[in-house]
């Protein structure tokens, strides 16, 4: 055991770990953050999005400093089928400045987020992979790590240990995940040119752009993203882990053949694979939330799957999370209590926060997902769609009247043969989309 | 043992045992003449000693100037002959008990006392753990640039050496010069350049030189040489069979070892089988390995990472098995067999044994070569596997 | 007290660097800088002594002010202290040079920490390659010098000896010599520890000794950096890859491939230059 003994530990270098670490830390708490890789960020993946906002309130200006790909100006939807694409999309100059959100790589963006809470006073402990928690009874008062002497104390332990979080399920608040709480995304980088992606997605300097893609996925329940990079391109593909099981397809068999999509492919034509990662995503929402604090810890991020999956928001859910345990902890210092009634500040922070909110509101998608026919959502209905634009879109000497009723009638197969079940399906989607 | 109950001898001040400053402004133009260090062992000269007079010669009759040689050892007056034989004109022989066994000290003092005496332009030694420790010294001493590990020397119309090496993991070569200092050194790898056929009647000059080697300088005793053959020489081994992480545990290596006995081979291994602790280190190919440049060299079960292939890009002859027909290590092999080296490997050595016992018996034996006993055993009867261990280089 | 340094060097991890096919460089940027393999088991050995005899473990290394990344490794995994000496100045060294920084660091920690006993470095460097840095130390400070050392066999402190078993491509040499000595270290001496936890906690808040010219009053300013280095790179380029065909063998079955093989070796030129029977098929 070491003899030092910490107000606080944090478990995992991530957005939501180093976050809590960084607001403990500046408020003079001796925090110690442990991270099982060579580095923070050294082995995480994620799609590629961070938002300007959440960690504003944390580092003012941060996004001058961190480094960072590409500012998203234009954010594209893109609906596939098998030829073809329906398209939606968004461009503002108005996300010149200052921007919403920007691409980034994990294993730049975590180590300068990583340095920042050194720098206000964390100590680091790297490629360290804690095992246990130690306990007094209910109490948290500490860990223990793969290393000699390995065990470490303090106040108060904050778990950030991501979507699988080994302590979570010992201090049994959370259980495996069902295959219908998490998607497993499997993600590329490619590289190409700094121009040639600027000229194939219509960019200049360090604008950049996002496509979301629905569709495409062989069937099963799932996005796809492209993202710009400075001088790459993130391509990957979501899918739920329920449905890869039934299916018996293996995740990189979806992102072919989403790489094989023809306006996808020559979109990445001629880029060089750097790296092949894959990660899993919480998908359970609101329904899934464990408890979040008990005597001596507190838990956030993807490890509480705090995860806005409708709008592949995670990073600022993570970052919102860890700092309000931050606070939380602060607070119990100062009062010199660390039971999980004083912790309890945290769970009302979230409550009171977007965070809470946005689950919320979202909370009927996963019962959608997992009760639906996914083969109609995810590929029926964008078939038909990509259908009914082509019908309408082509002109051959029918009457628009009767293209718009043959467009209509495409849907209505999709979604189930009647005028009814396309009107059922459009409400459930509402009511889950809108709480 | 405690440490502090030990006293510890007043901290006297060490000095250098030789100057480290060039003296003043040298007049570098009497340096001339291409000087090749022969190292040897028990009489025994390296190969490589002679490869470096091949290549000596080539750049002494460039430069218009002699090729020399410097013979250190006890009982070694041959070599001095040797030498010549091989290409010197002039062999400086150093001759003397305090000489027997390789230490840095004496062989120093020597080396340096002839490089000062008679001004060689250029001075080679081969790139083995003896000629690495000796230049270091040497170079520091004089004080002169040294380049190490060198594959390709050559010379300029302005006399500079161009001695070019492998640098990062061999993924470049760089072309190294010393413009201000004499000599210009280098050390170069053993099996790179060819030596020149042994020619007894060629004749040259032998030059004596008294060793002066004062007792300071042989305190540090050779309590033993432990001679290789319970060892694996890969550096020096023609016929290398290496096997990988796909032998899946320790056992499969016998079935390497059986291969390799057949050919008069050493086994040889990736470092992912000796960091699983399959085999010892002493056997690893690679940049944390040896280096190794064997006329044939088998890759079994091993996928190419190139760490390992630095190591045995060289070989003249390279036989990759492995089941992944998209093994990297098949871009740089001569011949591939994509399968299961548990069948593939079994089938080899009996058809090298088939082979062999036909040869036998249609009267073809011959005497093969004896040089360091490597080659294949030739007789039928001789071809049995030996105990256990491969034998190679043993005198 | 003991007193043993260990020399080390911060080298970009070679796993990562590649050639731009373009201009023909290397492309260092984004290269993870590890500590060199070999001298981490210097480090290992001294430590070891450190643990059974008690000694002070003194890490010293030349290079960029990143390099107290390294050092810090080194301070987590038992050191007591790091020293890196880090100035423009010595930029562009060559062995010769960097072997004299180095010696004048080693003769400044003695100043500070008592005459050394034991000088570790490694075998060799994973960019440097050229196992020289090592005798030059050795030559400059007048060190016995024992080079490839794969085993300390003992280490006798009333006696102030030690004995070592020296690597060499044909056998094993078991070296007695008397302290102070330089070992370079091979990989075989021992497997470099996992640091603890509290060695862990020491190195996060632990801010290595750090030297510039200004520190060493006596130093020749014509032996250090790109001034220093008698050698001079002139070219460097990218070795056309071996143009190699690959014969794959094959055959009805394993067995028949096999066979294919050992034909076709026998009938080649290797054969001939192996000594090996051109055995007749009956
Ligand atoms: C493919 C993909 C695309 C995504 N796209 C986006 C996006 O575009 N925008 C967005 O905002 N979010 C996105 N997300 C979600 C986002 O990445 C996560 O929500 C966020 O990273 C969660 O942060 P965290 O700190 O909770 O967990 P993590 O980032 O998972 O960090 C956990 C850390 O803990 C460490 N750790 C785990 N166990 C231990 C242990 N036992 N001991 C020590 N250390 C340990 C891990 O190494 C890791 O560093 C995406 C996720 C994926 C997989
Ligand atoms: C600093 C550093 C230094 C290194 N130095 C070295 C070094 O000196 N030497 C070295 O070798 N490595 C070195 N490495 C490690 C190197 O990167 C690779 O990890 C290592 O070479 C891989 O060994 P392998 O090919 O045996 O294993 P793997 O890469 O796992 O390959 C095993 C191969 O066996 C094949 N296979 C499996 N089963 C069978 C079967 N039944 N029949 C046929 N084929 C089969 C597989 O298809 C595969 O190709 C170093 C790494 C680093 C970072
Ligand atoms: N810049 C340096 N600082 C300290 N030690 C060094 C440095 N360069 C080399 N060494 C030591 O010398 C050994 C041999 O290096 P090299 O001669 O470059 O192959 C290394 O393993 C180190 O122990």
């Amino acid at each position: 055991m070491a003899d030092e003994r910490f107000d606080a530990i944090v478990v995992g270098a991530g957005p939501a770990g180093t976050a809590a670490a960084y607001t403990m830390a500046r408020a003079g708490l001796k925090v110690a953050l442990i991270e099982r890789g060579e580095f923070p960020g050294a082995k995480n993946i994620f799609g590629g999005v961070l938002y300007r906002k959440q960690l504003e309130d944390l580092i003012p200006g941060w996004w001058k400093e961190a480094p960072l790909e590409r500012k998203i100006v234009e954010q594209r939807l893109w609906v596939l089928a098998e030829d073809s694409a329906v398209t939606f999309g968004h461009r503002n100059q108005r996300y010149e400045d200052p921007p919403n959100c920007w691409t980034g790589l994990r294993v730049k963006f975590d180590p300068w987020f990583a340095g920042k809470a050194e720098q206000a006073g964390a100590v680091p402990i790297y490629e360290t992979v804690v095992t246990g928690l130690l306990r007094a009874g209910e109490r948290v008062r500490g860990v223990i790590t793969d290393r000699d002497d390995g065990e470490l104390e303090a106040n108060v332990t904050i778990i950030a240990d991501g979507v699988n979080s080994l302590l979570g399920k010992q201090l049994m608040v959370h259980r495996e995940w069902r295959p219908d709480e998490v998607s497993l995304a499997v993600k590329e980088i490619i590289q190409l040119p700094r121009q040639t992606i600027q000229d194939r997605f219509n960019l200049e300097g360090d604008e950049g752009c996002t496509i979301e893609i629905i569709g495409n996925t062989c069937g099963m329940a799932g996005l796809g993203f492209l993202y710009t990079n400075t001088d790459t391109l993130s391509i990957g593909v979501g899918v739920m882990v329920s449905d890869l099981k039934k299916k018996r397809i293996k995740p990189y068999e979806v992102l072919d053949a989403l790489k094989r999509h023809p306006m996808i492919a020559r979109l990445i034509q001629g880029g060089e694979v750097k790296e092949y990662s894959g990660h899993l995503i919480p998908e359970g929402g609101f329904n899934s939330i464990p408890a979040l604090c008990g005597d001596g810890w507190m838990i956030c991020g993807d490890a509480a799957q705090l995860v806005n999956a409708v709008h592949r928001e995670g990073t600022n859910l993570a970052i919102t999370s860890g700092r309000l345990a931050g606070e939380a902890a602060i607070q119990a210092h100062q009062v010199g209590d660390f039971s999980a009634r004083t912790l309890a500040a945290y769970d009302d922070a979230i409550r009171a926060s977007f965070i809470y909110k946005d689950l919320k509101k979202y909370r009927h998608v996963h019962s959608l997902l997992a009760n639906e026919d996914t083969q109609q959502l995810f590929d029926a209905l964008p078939r038909a769609l990509n259908e009914a634009a082509y019908e309408m879109l082509l002109v051959d000497g029918v009457p628009k009247r009767d293209k718009q009723r043959k467009a209509i009638r495409r849907l209505k197969e999709a979604a189930g043969g009647a005028y009814m079940d396309l009107i059922r399906l459009g409400l459930k989607g509402w009511r889950a989309m809108n709480g | 043992m405690s440490a502090d109950s030990v006293k510890k001898e007043p901290a006297k001040r060490r000095k250098p045992m030789v100057g480290l400053q060039p003296e003043g402004d040298v007049d570098w133009s009497a340096y001339r003449g291409v000087l090749v260090v022969v190292e040897q062992r028990a009489g025994a000269a390296k190969p490589v000693s002679w490869q470096l007079l091949g290549e000596g010669r080539r750049l002494a009759d460039k430069l218009n100037a002699p090729l020399m040689a410097l013979v250190m050892g006890h009982d070694v007056e041959h070599l001095a002959r040797e030498a010549i034989w091989h290409g010197a004109d002039r062999v400086y022989l150093c001759d003397s008990p305090e000489l027997r066994d390789y230490r840095t000290r004496p062989y120093s003092r020597v080396c340096l006392h002839v490089i000062r005496t008679f001004k060689p332009e250029i001075v080679l030694m081969g790139a083995t753990y003896t000629g690495r420790d000796l230049a270091g010294a040497i170079a520091t001493h004089l004080p002169t640039g040294l380049t190490a590990d060198s594959t390709m020397l050559d010379v300029d119309e302005d006399r500079l050496l161009l001695a070019s090496r492998p640098a990062f993991s061999e993924k470049m070569l760089a072309t190294i010069l010393c413009k201000q200092f004499k000599p210009q050194m280098a050390t170069a790898r053993a099996g790179v350049f060819e030596a020149l056929p042994r020619d007894p009647s060629r004749s040259g000059e032998i030059v004596v030189v008294p060793p002066q080697i004062p007792p300071e300088d042989i305190a540090t005793e050779v309590l033993e040489f432990i001679a290789a053959n319970d060892r694996v020489n890969l550096a020096e081994a023609e016929v290398i069979v290496a096997g990988g992480r796909g032998l899946g545990g320790p056992a499969a290596f016998s079935l390497l070892q059986e291969l390799a006995d057949e050919l008069g081979g050493v086994v040889g291994a990736s470092r992912a089988a000796v960091d699983l602790g399959w085999i010892d280190h002493r056997h690893q190919v690679g940049q944390t390995g040896t280096t190794v440049r064997p006329k044939l060299y088998f890759a079994i079960g091993i996928s190419g990472a190139v760490q390992h292939v630095v190591g045995m890009q060289n070989a003249e002859c390279i036989i990759a098995i492995n089941k992944d027909p998209a093994a990297p290590i098949f871009q740089i092999a001569h011949y591939g067999v994509v399968g299961d080296l548990f069948q593939i490997v079994p089938a080899i050595t009996a058809a090298v044994r088939a082979r062999k016992a036909a040869g036998a018996a249609a009267g073809l034996q011959n005497g093969g070569r004896d040089a360091g006993g490597q080659g294949l055993p030739l007789t039928a009867t001789g071809a049995g596997p030996g105990p256990g261990r491969s034998i190679t280089g043993g005198e | 007290m003991l007193h043993l340094v260990v020399c080390i060097k911060q080298v970009p991890d070679s796993r990562e660097i590649r050639i731009d096919p373009k201009t023909n460089t290397l492309i260092r940027q984004g290269v993870p800088a590890i500590v060199n393999y070999y001298d981490l088991h210097g480090l290992e050995e001294a430590l070891r002594i450190k643990d059974r005899f008690g000694a002070r473990v003194t890490v010293v290394t030349m290079g960029p002010p990143s390099a107290d990344k390294a050092l810090k490794q080194c301070i987590s995994m038992g050191a007591d202290e790091g020293v890196l000496v880090s100035d423009r100045a010595f930029a562009g060294a060559d062995t010769l040079a960097t072997s004299y920084v180095v010696a004048m660091t080693i003769r400044k920690a003695e100043e500070l920490w008592g005459p050394v006993d034991i000088v570790f470095c490694g075998k060799q460097t994973l960019d440097g390659d050229t196992g020289q840095v090592g005798p030059g130390v050795a030559c400059r400070l007048d060190l016995e010098q024992l080079t490839y050392v794969e085993k300390v066999e003992s280490l006798n402190l009333e006696r102030r000896e030690i004995i070592v078993h020296r690597h060499l491509e044909d056998g094993v040499e078991r070296v007695r010599a008397r302290l102070p000595v330089l070992i370079t270290a091979l990989a075989e001496l021992n497997e470099p520890r996992r640091a603890s936890l509290p060695g862990v906690l020491r190195a996060a808040r632990y801010r290595p000794i750090v030297w510039t010219t200004n520190d060493f009053p006596d130093l020749d300013r014509s032996k250090i950096g790109l001034r220093g280095s008698p050698t001079i790179v002139s070219k460097t380029w990218v070795p056309e890859p071996r143009a190699i065909t690959t014969e794959y063998i094959s055959g009805d079955t394993l067995q028949a491939a096999a066979e294919a093989l050992v034909d076709r070796l026998f009938e080649s030129p290797l054969a001939e230059k192996l000594g090996w029977v051109q055995g007749v098929r009956s």
